[in-house]
């Protein structure tokens, strides 16, 4: 009942000061059968993970005392915002870790719930559920070791609500991982014009240069709001091998690893609370109900 | 506009998954229900030959295949090597040292040396109808290879699959009779892995299907891969032979005679291995013929100059003292086979010879390796070496693949497996092959051509190193 009257009140608000944008997820409620298709629309996103799955698994790997390589990420929870149809939890749950994904389409999360219904490690391992970040924050403060939101935060419509969201969900010490595109020429010429007009490697409409985020305002964002930039790399993708690659400049795609500053030092997560509930009282009612 | 559309399709000519996602059900698929009631596993190898059972045991051993099923099926049952019997068996394998790396990479190669081998330092190649003459051997005179029964092979791998049996299920007595493959991935509600029904109606799933189950490969047939193959007008003779008296023996001959290749491969000091290609006809009298006549056609074999030709002697003279003025060091002096005395009463077999190569070694959650891959002539002693290299490349690959937490069935990784080893496979198999034709004739031109192209090779040494 409660989550049916937070939905329509979503609708009614046009201008919803939740980090979730109604005109993406439009967009993307065309394509939410077609995420396992490794070859269809999304396979950038399904060869994106032999760059981003090592980069996650072994910068968690190097912060850690004790593992097993047989189970690397055995004991981690995770939470994947944006998890789409679930292409980046399901590596993540092979490895170990314990995965709660969250999309706002439920199209997309009844995807990734069936494909990860023929698996009985993954079944166990993930879980979905339809929802933005904002409404799991209260019942899941400070629950999970690390977050990835990946191809995620050119979507959103508030970047900074979105930041604090993460950071009041993460434990302390925890890894915040970002994968998005930069805002610039290059970035345009590429990232649109050729990726989603002239070699459709990406379904059209896809991404608005507006939206961009530039790794210097990302880094901003997040130093300001308790976290600590660890790590920014560039990424490239190759049509032609249709493979990413890593590289020095961060002009087109960049990944990015954050942790989550311990209390002192760093502006309270208490303070933070307060300034949201002031400004965003629609969002918090229907949660505290 | 005209040239974005030609972009676009040429694009979609570039990607080669397309048509391999495409295998349809051979048969009725079975309810959801039912299919999920059969236990799946991460990996199944279907075929428990050396080769099979090799994968079989590399993934089990591997570190980030710790916690993942693996199962190896086979049709045969289980065999015990609890003792070696005294006398050799007639199926040998020459095991080159990059095999040896791989059986000792999961513990595998000390079995092998605690029970028996032979290691060789110099191979000696020559024609029947020259002079020339090719040898091989290592500048550090290091081993060049290991005569090694099959038996003694097997024995070493089914003791290291014992030691992961908490991760390997090998199932015996256990014939594959039906597979159905999975449609394409975005079809969500039938079961996305391949179902395997075997002869006593026992059902699994797997999420990669390995076939190694040799040149008549049932998986490689029900996945509908396209088999390029070629009988050969041949079968080879093998026999286990005494040699007339003890030697150091450990120089591996072969030599060509216009009727096929024989092979004489050390197994001890006092104790030799056959393997001579022939005609069906010959081999079929070889084996009928009495032990003292066998004997005979053996040392003729590898003593008589009745091939050669003043022509092609002089010729071949002529070419040597060439080379001798440009490259000393290339020619060698070629020394004679030791000559046999006595065949193990039982040990003469022999099996028709052939080629066959599949257009694809992989499909989607499907991989070939081994024989039902590749099958070749053994005038080169690399049948199953050849084999082993796919299971060391297939092995890295998917090494990799879970610990990126990949999908184990998926395209991209096998892929890269299968151009590797076509890449490898395919110039060794077509050198092979020419070799078996070129030295299938007595014909002049041919045989000074393979004459000076021997003595050639056997004086370049970048040449000889590659082989």
């Amino acid at each position: 009942r409660l989550s049916l009257f937070r939905v329509t009140r979503k609708r009614l608000f046009g201008t919803s000061h939740s980090s979730v944008d109604s005109k993406e997820m439009k967009k993307f409620q065309l394509l939410a059968h077609k995420w396992w298709d490794e070859e269809g629309e999304y396979s950038a996103l399904h060869s994106m993970n032999d760059i981003r799955v090592p980069f996650i698994r072994d910068t968690l790997l190097n912060m850690s005392s004790s593992y097993h390589l047989g189970n690397p990420l055995s004991g981690v929870k995770i939470l994947d915002v944006g998890c789409g149809g679930g292409l980046l939890s399901e590596p993540l749950g092979r490895l170990g870790a314990s995965v709660t994904g969250i999309d706002p389409l439920e199209d997309n999360i009844r995807t990734a719930d069936q494909h990860k219904s023929f698996d009985p490690v993954l079944a166990k391992r993930i879980q979905y559920k339809s929802s933005s970040l904002e409404e799991i924050v209260e019942e899941s403060m400070e629950t999970f070791d690390v977050i990835v939101a990946s191809e995620v935060v050119e979507h959103v419509a508030d970047l900074e609500m979105f930041i604090k969201c993460c950071s009041q969900v993460l434990k302390t010490e925890g890894s915040l991982f970002i994968t998005t595109i930069n805002k610039t020429q290059l970035s345009y010429i590429l990232g649109i014009v050729v990726a989603e007009k002239i070699l459709g490697i990406v379904p059209e409409g896809t991404h608005e240069w507006e939206k961009f985020v530039p790794p210097e305002e990302l880094e901003r964002l997040l130093e300001s709001n308790g976290f600590s930039v660890k790590t920014v790399n560039g990424m490239l993708y190759n049509p032609l091998s249709g493979s990413w690659s890593w590289m020095e400049s961060t002009s087109v795609n960049y990944a990015v690893h954050a942790v989550k500053s311990g209390a002192w030092g760093q502006p309270s997560p208490t303070g933070t609370l307060s300034e949201m509930d002031s400004q965003e009282p629609s969002a918090t009612a229907g949660t505290t109900l | 506009t005209s040239a974005v559309m030609a972009v676009v399709w040429g694009r979609r000519l570039l990607a080669p998954l397309g048509g391999r996602l495409r295998v349809g059900p051979r048969a009725p698929l079975r309810s959801v229900a039912a299919a999920a009631a059969a236990p799946l596993y991460d990996v199944v190898v279907s075929g428990g030959g050396m080769v099979g059972s090799a994968m079989a045991a590399v993934l089990g051993h591997d570190i980030h295949f710790h916690d993942k099923k693996i199962a190896l099926l086979e049709a045969g049952p289980r065999k015990e090597y609890d003792h070696l019997p005294e006398s050799y068996s007639n199926r040998v394998s020459s095991i080159s040292p990059g095999s040896a790396t791989l059986l000792s990479s999961f513990g595998a190669w000390d079995h092998v040396c605690s029970l028996r081998l032979k290691p060789f330092r110099r191979m000696q190649v020559w024609d029947a109808c020259s002079e020339a003459m090719i040898v091989f051997e290592k500048d550090d005179l290091d081993d060049m290879g290991y005569i090694v029964e099959n038996d003694v092979i097997m024995s070493a791998l089914t003791k290291q699959l014992d030691e992961v049996a908490d991760r390997v299920e090998v199932f015996y007595r256990s014939r594959a009779v039906g597979y159905t493959w999975p449609l394409p991935s975005h079809s969500c509600d039938t079961s996305p892995w391949v179902q395997i029904e075997l002869a006593d109606g026992r059902r699994l799933q797997t999420k990669l299907l390995i076939g190694a189950d040799g040149h008549n490969s049932i998986v490689r047939k029900e996945a509908e891969i396209k088999n390029i193959e070629h009988r050969y007008d041949q079968s080879a003779v093998v026999a286990t032979l005494h040699l007339s008296e003890a030697t150091d023996n450990n120089v591996a001959w072969q030599r060509f005679l216009p009727s096929g290749p024989i092979a004489l491969l050390p197994l001890s000091d006092t104790a030799s291995s056959l393997v001579w290609s022939t005609s069906h006809e010959h081999a079929s009298e070889l084996l009928a013929m009495d032990e003292e006549s066998f004997v005979d056609s053996i040392n003729s074999a590898f003593w008589s100059n009745v091939n050669h030709s003043d022509f092609i002697d002089t010729a071949g003279a002529m070419f040597r003292s060439v080379i001798s003025l440009l490259q000393p060091s290339g020619t060698a002096v070629r020394q004679l086979p030791p000559s046999i005395a006595k065949v193990d009463p039982e040990s003469r077999a022999m099996f028709p010879l052939g080629m066959g190569h599949a257009t694809e070694y992989v499909q989607h959650r499907v991989a070939l390796i081994g024989d039902a891959a590749h099958r070749v002539h053994p005038l080169a002693g690399q049948g199953v070496n050849l084999g082993f290299g796919d299971t060391a490349c297939l092995a890295h690959h998917l090494s990799a693949a879970a610990f990126n937490g990949s999908d184990l069935g998926s395209l991209k990784h096998l892929l890269k497996f299968e151009t590797e080893r076509q890449r490898h496979n395919v110039s060794l198999m077509a050198a092979i092959d020419v070799l078996k034709r070129l030295y299938s004739t007595r014909l002049a031109p041919l045989v000074l051509l393979r004459t000076w192209g021997l003595q050639a090779t056997n004086a370049l040494p970048p040449v000889k190193v590659r082989i």
